[in-house]
């Protein structure tokens, strides 16, 4: 019992509910197969991502270009795959600067409550109140578009969702009993908050950064849509959808397909999401 | 050892809870005193003030709504109300540690007992990470828990390896003095007898001062040298455990030893004191325990009872021995 015991560690405890969950390993393997696609794009594609071929425009599938390719002759397939490394850097990058940001000014507010707490949380709702779309835009305009502002103006929306999680569990794990037993080993507040509170409060965290992920991606697809995100040449899914809108008529393959790397991604992700909130839930310890 | 060697002095401790409700005196005037290597009980019924006392050594009254309105707590000559937060935060798990009443919560769920009892070590030591480690495995040894359940996380022990764990993590920087609160009321009673016994044992090997908090006199006369009977934040009685299990003067202490129920005697029902404890924010005038008290006189509505010195170091406060 003791050998088997030693690995029982709460994580393992997840992952071992979390894998009893179909659904959520499938989500899994989506976010995965993307992940290798964005890593390995170079050998993976079948073409470059600007490789025009004038001759061979607005063609629908076929078995030179799996997906077809768009008005300027360049493969639509690759120009996913290629996406997908923008679409993963973008979504995981802008959830990694709202939590850092969130998550810090969460746990700080929740710690020691108060004016601070007040002052924070009222800096928060007014990025609230402003719609997340909206404050994107507003960002993209102001900074030029790019991937970098891009990945600042979609990170920057979604601050207050993490803080107000953040904060809320901090103020729950901050009244319970082994906080005010490791102020009284003569912990500091840094140490507590650090080694104590946040690793406890990492399951709703990390439940909100892949959903948060998803959403991330849905709006610099927006953003690239309506032509704030990224410039061509750049293959982001929400500027393929932008230019092929232009063809919808008579290409549809130029909108489905990016439009289905969109939806794929973002249900591979809510499913993961799902699951992990899930496994991550006490009370259904078994 | 020098037995009369202070450790702890507490003068005219007076600690306040400030709420909108009302103000309540959580601990009034309380004077005590531990010496190296002795044990003092505190007992108490629910609400005493036996928890804000330990917490008020240990300086973590949550302020607000706690103050420390008066008194002092001298530990090795230091009034450590005076220090500042960097200097409490050296005191506390070094010199002075504490014992939380329950096991299941007082642990960090997420981390391994192991590196909970290196944490300690860590803080207050110069040694680096792996040596801590290795003096956890010593400590969790000490407690009577194999070491090599090192990397288990709590929720892998029953409640009394939990409290070892305390335990040891109370014990890890060899303390000068140990605030026990009610560590055994969460165990089940075959438990409980293992672990005071352990922690007596141990008090002994490290020749550290002790305030048990409890209100089990069971516990009292296993461990204790002193005792300090508590109501409604007022230290009524403050004897030692010799003359306090023979003569008991406090009415309210009578009381408790009138409900304690007897081997010998055969008896249909227990004798409680009558009454609850009063409204923590509307505490009688006088004496507080007067409404409760079988032997009221007219005058203990009225006048506020001191400590009489009743015979040579016990102190009791109650007008029925005041001249």
């Amino acid at each position: 019992m003791n050998k088997q015991g030693q690995k029982r560690g709460p994580w393992r405890e997840v992952w071992r509910r979390l894998k009893q969950n179909k659904a959520a390993m499938v989500g899994l393997a989506i976010i995965l197969i993307l992940v290798f696609s964005a890593i390995f794009a170079d050998f993976i594609a079948p073409y470059g991502y600007d490789d025009q071929d004038l001759k061979a425009r607005l063609q629908g599938p076929s078995m030179q270009h799996f997906l077809g390719t768009d008005n300027f002759g360049r493969d639509i397939l690759s120009r996913i795959i290629y996406g997908s490394r923008v679409s993963l850097q973008v979504g995981f990058i802008a959830v990694g600067i709202a939590i850092a940001v969130g998550g810090t000014l969460g746990a700080i507010s929740g710690y020691y409550g108060k004016r601070l707490d007040n002052v924070i949380m009222r800096l928060m709702d007014v990025l609230l109140a402003i719609p997340g779309i909206l404050l994107a835009i507003s960002i993209v305009a102001a900074l030029g578009s790019g991937l970098q502002n891009v990945m600042i103006a979609v990170g920057i929306g979604s601050i207050p969702g993490y803080a107000r999680i953040v904060r809320s569990s901090v103020l729950t794990i901050r009244e319970q009993e082994f906080i005010e037993a490791a102020r009284a080993v003569g912990a500091s507040d840094f140490r507590i908050i650090t080694k104590h509170i946040i690793p406890n409060a990492l399951a709703p965290i990390i439940v909100q950064s892949t959903l948060g992920v998803a959403g991330a991606i849905l709006s610099a697809a927006g953003l690239s849509f309506i032509g704030l995100g990224f410039q061509p040449p750049t293959p982001e899914w929400g500027a393929m959808l932008s230019t092929g809108r232009n063809f919808i008529r008579d290409h549809w393959h130029m909108t489905a397909f990016p439009g289905l790397a969109i939806m794929i991604t973002i249900f591979g992700l809510n499913l993961l999401g799902d699951g992990l909130r899930d496994a991550l839930d006490p009370r259904l310890k078994n | 050892m020098d037995k009369n060697k202070k450790m702890l002095s507490i003068n005219n401790l007076s600690i306040h809870y400030i709420t909108e409700e009302g103000t309540v005196a959580a601990v009034q005037d309380m004077n005590l005193e531990v010496a190296e290597g002795e044990t003092l009980g505190l007992v108490g019924e629910t609400g005493a003030g036996k928890t804000t006392t330990a917490l008020g050594i240990m300086r973590l009254i949550p302020e607000p709504p706690g103050k420390i309105v008066q008194g002092e707590i001298v530990f090795q000559g230091k009034n450590l109300l005076d220090m500042t937060t960097e200097q409490m935060r050296e005191i506390r798990g070094n010199k002075i540690s504490m014992i939380f009443q329950d096991p299941m919560t007082s642990l960090n769920p997420v981390i391994p007992v192991g590196e909970q009892i290196a944490e300690v070590i860590i803080l207050h030591q110069n040694v680096n990470a792996r040596e801590a480690l290795e003096r956890a495995a010593e400590m969790l040894e000490k407690v009577g828990i194999p070491p090599e359940r090192i990397k288990e996380y709590p929720h892998q022990f029953s409640g009394g390896m939990r409290q070892r764990v305390v335990i040891a993590i109370a014990l890890a920087c060899n303390p000068k003095l140990l605030i026990a609160d009610e560590p055994t009321t969460a165990l089940d009673v075959t438990i409980q007898a293992q672990v005071l016994k352990l922690m007596n044992n141990l008090k002994k090997e490290f020749n550290t001062s002790m305030i048990m908090i409890t209100h089990d006199l069971g516990v009292v006369a296993e461990v204790c040298d002193k005792v300090a009977i508590m109501y409604a934040g007022n230290v009524i009685e403050y004897t030692d455990k010799k003359s306090l299990f023979t003569e008991p003067r406090h009415p309210y202490t009578l009381g408790l030893f009138g409900s304690i129920p007897s081997i010998e005697d055969d008896e249909e029902r227990l004798n409680p004191i009558k009454g609850l404890m009063p409204d923590p924010t509307n505490i009688p005038s006088g004496c507080p325990f007067h409404p409760r008290c079988p032997k009221v006189m007219e005058i203990c509505s009225e006048k506020v009872p001191k400590d009489t010195e009743v015979s040579k170091g016990h102190f009791v406060k109650c007008l029925l021995y005041e001249e």
